[in-house]
């Protein structure tokens, strides 16, 4: 397998504090990929720097060949790269339907003109629309909750109705950033499998961030541990949880 | 109330007609009087104004405090063309054809506008691109004041007057159906996901510039257009008419109504301006009849009250952010 | 043309930024305690400038003549309304909008400024017109050679100074100072340390609203004039200003201050047209080129 992203020697400063060092990584495809480390080590960082949130003081990113690197988010995002918020992102005071249909609008072609004269073609593009996003909430079991505005949900459902979104500008790759966060034993299972469903079903690679580590030994099938914006070990799920390096990050000197 | 957004076009032309023959027909048999007939015309632009300044501020979440900017450069572009190079009176033949010619030219001037403003809020957020709107604001009405070829601070007189109720009626319905047809599309929704969170929106796809600027444009459009009716309705153009405190009255408005909502807008912007009317003459007449030295400022004391009251108890106006469901016919499909 | 940057000029700049500045700090004292524009602080240096001319005349019959103890009077009672205003309007209009959408305190604050210059303009015995501010203190042209000016740039200069001077002591080292620093870097860790949010930032608003009365004395004394709508310019150039040398900074307030004084008056001598123009200009540079301002701090947003 080739690998779908990756990140070459990929430096950032926030003005004189190192974020990120010399740090070098590839996912292949349709891998599930996991990225952890103890908290301030650069994770969410790494993503803002893949999806153009920023743009790396030094370092690459090339994704499927290409060279991404500075390029503007919503460039990045229509190349094929989604994403998910650590702290969600929803249109609060827009439905769930709309949240969704809003992430597949760069698919359309209809232009204002043509949606302000409500042309034939742009109908059938709204129908079009309206359907596929309806399926993906279905297909995250939020079917009920079409019509209602985000902000009346429930967190465990925000964050699949985030996932969804992510779905639904069709990615080749999703970043997601600590899904499981603040999720309760069920609701963690049921994530670990929706995301090998989607690997599977949608066939997306997976590259999650993760202090779950249920999550994190139950999927992944590659890791790579960072602490101060540098690797300290990577492999598969097994090994990578016994190497003290990793114990040390985590625990510290005494508990390795 | 008929929800603007969600009602389909058949049944809104038909509600508009059926409004449009009911005041004409008061008109024309002296039910209603002259004045009260201005008053509704001035309803009707103040409706264009505030609908489009929600397009900016409610939908696309950017706040802009210098819309009668745009409105200035519609009624000055329109009123130049009309009076000063065409030199046309209202009953010459075709008048009305170039006239409304002018109009649109006065909305796609104030468009260009609304397009170079639309940058700079690429880059600020909030306070900052209040601040620089209101500047740019200020900077079009002093502009209009120094150029004396347009009669600088004693304004452009003698504009023919070719706005009537039909002309107004009209323009403030299209000026609904276009952007009602806009919010409930693909590319409002991309506009509302930019208000509510502009970082997410991006990392969905969206081209938020475009989204900006487009907003500003067609936002400065409508209000282009408003101002040409303006000018050609009271006969005169003057800078003081497109000051910042005008722009605040059509964001009370909006406010008033609800921001984001195209009923609310349409429902405040009457409202306000009856209610604005109905204060100076009340004020007048208090004055008059208790001799009391009452001036016209007290109008814009209750006003500016009025603002303070709003956004302590009802931040989300009359139809909050979203329009009333009350009559849900169907979306575009 | 002759040089525009002759001495006359730059006293002229150092006067006229020298009232700036007290305003200035006013609006730069309430952005960095809590992030908002307050539109309406060009209206307390307003209500400063009519509550002095007010004070005076009530107070002449009494102390005529006396003219050390009017000038003390004046200068109190342009601070007291000033403060009080801007505590009243914290109170009644700012403060239940806290931890509402910024948004709402911006529009609620051009609602209070457009209030007091529409009241002020109403009320019958103040009136739209201007007013012709009395000379408290007799005008003397000093003439120093290279320029000629009168005791009233003393005045104003020095004032200003020794105010700001007194502000850099009471934030530096007072208990109030320390408290209004740690409001304005993180309220909810001053909170945990038992610091009273609401009182600190009612007294960050009263002395930026006494600094904006004293500034409208000032400009009344100076340019004897005052009328309702007197602080909207200078209240914006002033918020310019502000934003030029860092919004939330206290000596870039000063600096800003300053700074546009001198380029408001120098390019006025240059053309009038230009002068009008001239703040927006810096205003535009600044937001575009550095908006942090020349001693601001740049702020990271966690994403």
């Amino acid at each position: 397998m080739s690998a779908q992203l990756s990140i070459q020697g990929m430096t950032h400063y926030f003005g004189g504090l190192r974020a990120v060092s010399n740090f070098s990584f590839d996912v292949p495809q349709g891998a599930i990929y996991g990225l952890i480390g103890p908290n301030g080590s650069g994770k969410t960082t790494t993503f803002n720097l893949i999806t153009g949130i920023y743009n790396p003081t030094e370092g690459k990113v090339l994704f499927e060949g290409k060279d991404i690197t500075g390029m503007k988010p919503y460039k990045i995002v229509r190349s094929g790269i989604a994403r998910t918020f650590q702290n969600l992102r929803i249109f609060s005071n827009l439905t769930a339907l709309d949240n969704i249909r809003i992430a597949r609008h760069y698919t359309t072609k209809s232009g204002i003109a043509s949606s302000i004269l409500r042309l034939p073609s742009f109908m059938n593009e709204e129908k079009t629309v309206k359907r596929e996003s309806a399926a993906l909430l279905d297909l995250m079991h939020l079917s009920s909750r079409a019509n209602e505005e985000a902000k009346n949900l429930p967190y465990g459902e925000l964050r699949r109705l985030e996932i969804a979104r992510a779905l639904a500008t069709k990615p080749k790759l999703i970043l997601l950033d600590e899904p499981a966060a603040g999720m309760n034993p069920k609701e963690v299972e049921e994530l670990m499998s929706l995301i090998v469903r989607i690997r599977d079903e949608f066939k997306v690679t997976i590259f999650l961030i993760e202090h779950h580590m249920k999550v994190v030994m139950g999927i992944c099938e590659y890791i790579k541990v960072i602490d101060f914006g540098e690797t300290i070990a990577e492999g598969i799920p097994d090994l990578v949880g016994k190497d003290p390096k990793v114990l040390e990050a985590y625990l510290g000197k005494r508990g390795a | 109330m008929p929800n603007l957004k969600t009602i389909k076009l058949p049944k809104l032309l038909i509600f508009a007609a059926v409004l449009y023959a009911a005041i004409e027909i008061l008109y024309k048999t002296d039910l209603m009087n002259g004045y009260i007939l201005h008053i509704i015309n001035q309803s009707l632009i103040y409706v264009i104004l505030a609908v489009s300044l929600n397009l900016i501020n409610g939908i696309t979440g950017q706040f802009s405090l210098g819309h009668m900017g745009f409105a200035g450069v519609g009624a000055y572009v329109s009123g130049t063309l009309t009076t000063l190079i065409f030199k046309l009176s209202p009953s010459a033949p075709g008048g009305m054809l170039v006239f409304i010619a002018s109009i649109v030219a006065g909305g796609i001037a104030a468009a260009i506008i609304g397009f170079l403003i639309g940058f700079p809020s690429l880059r600020l957020k909030g306070d900052y691109l209040a601040i620089v709107t209101l500047g740019f604001g200020e900077i079009i009405r002093t502009v209009f004041n120094n150029i004396d070829y347009v009669g600088g601070p004693r304004g452009l007189l003698g504009i023919p007057k070719f706005s009537n109720f039909t002309v107004i009626f009209v323009a403030a319905f299209l000026t609904i159906v276009i952007i009602r047809n806009l919010i409930e599309s693909s590319h409002g929704r991309a506009m509302l996901s930019i208000r509510e969170n502009e970082l997410a929106a991006e990392l969905v796809g969206i081209d938020t510039t475009k989204y900006k600027v487009l907003a500003f444009s067609i936002g400065a459009f409508f209000a282009g257009i408003a101002g040409g009716l303006f000018a050609h309705l009271l006969q005169l153009a003057h800078p003081t008419q497109f000051g910042f405190i005008k722009s605040v009255e059509v964001l009370i408005m909006i406010y008033a109504g609800g921001v984001g909502s195209i009923t609310g807008s349409t429902v405040a912007a009457f409202a306000l301006t009856f209610l604005s009317e109905g204060l100076r003459l009340g004020i007048r007449f208090v004055a008059d009849t208790t001799g009391l030295p009452i001036g016209g400022e007290w109008r814009m004391v209750i006003y500016s009250l009025l603002l303070i009251f709003i956004m302590l108890f009802r931040t989300e106006g009359l139809m909050g952010t979203k329009e009333s469901r009350l009559i849900k016919i169907g979306e575009a499909d | 043309m002759g040089s525009i940057f002759n001495a006359q000029q730059i006293v002229n700049g150092l006067q006229v930024g020298s009232i700036y500045a007290l305003i200035a700090l006013g609006y730069t004292m309430v952005y960095g305690i809590v992030r908002l524009i307050n539109f309406a602080h060009g209206d307390f240096y307003m209500i400063g400038a009519y509550a002095s001319y007010g004070a005076f005349f009530l107070f002449n019959a009494f102390f005529a003549g006396k003219t050390g103890i009017l000038a003390f009077i004046v200068l109190v009672a342009s601070m007291l309304a000033g403060g009080l205003i801007a505590m009243l309007a914290n109170r009644l209009a700012y403060r239940p909008l806290r931890y509402k959408p910024k948004l709402s305190s911006l529009i609620t604050a051009i609602g209070v400024s457009m209030f007091l210059e529409y009241f002020f303009s109403a009320l019958p015995m103040i009136g739209p017109s201007y007013r012709s501010f009395p000379d408290i203190l007799p005008r003397v042209e000093i003439n120093l050679g290279i320029a000629t000016i009168s005791n009233y740039v003393i005045i104003d200069i020095a004032v200003a100074a020794v105010l700001m001077v007194g502000l850099t002591i009471l934030v530096r080292y007072s208990v109030l100072g320390k408290a209004m620093r740690a409001v304005s870097q993180d309220k909810d860790a001053a909170r945990l340390m038992g610091i009273d949010i609401e009182k600190v930032i009612g007294y960050t608003f009263m002395i930026g609203g006494a600094f904006a009365g004293v500034a409208g004395l000032l400009a009344g004394m100076t340019y004897p004039r005052i009328f309702p709508y007197m602080g909207i310019q200078p209240g914006l150039k002033a918020f310019i200003a502000a934003v030029l040398g860092g919004i939330g900074s206290i000596p870039g307030a000063v600096l800003g201050a300053y700074i546009m004084g001198l380029a408001e008056t120098f390019a006025s001598a240059y053309n009038s047209l230009i002068g009008e123009g001239i703040a927006f200009a810096i205003l535009i540079l600044v937001l575009l080129i550095r908006p942090r301002g020349l001693l601001g701090e740049k702020t990271a947003d966690k994403i």
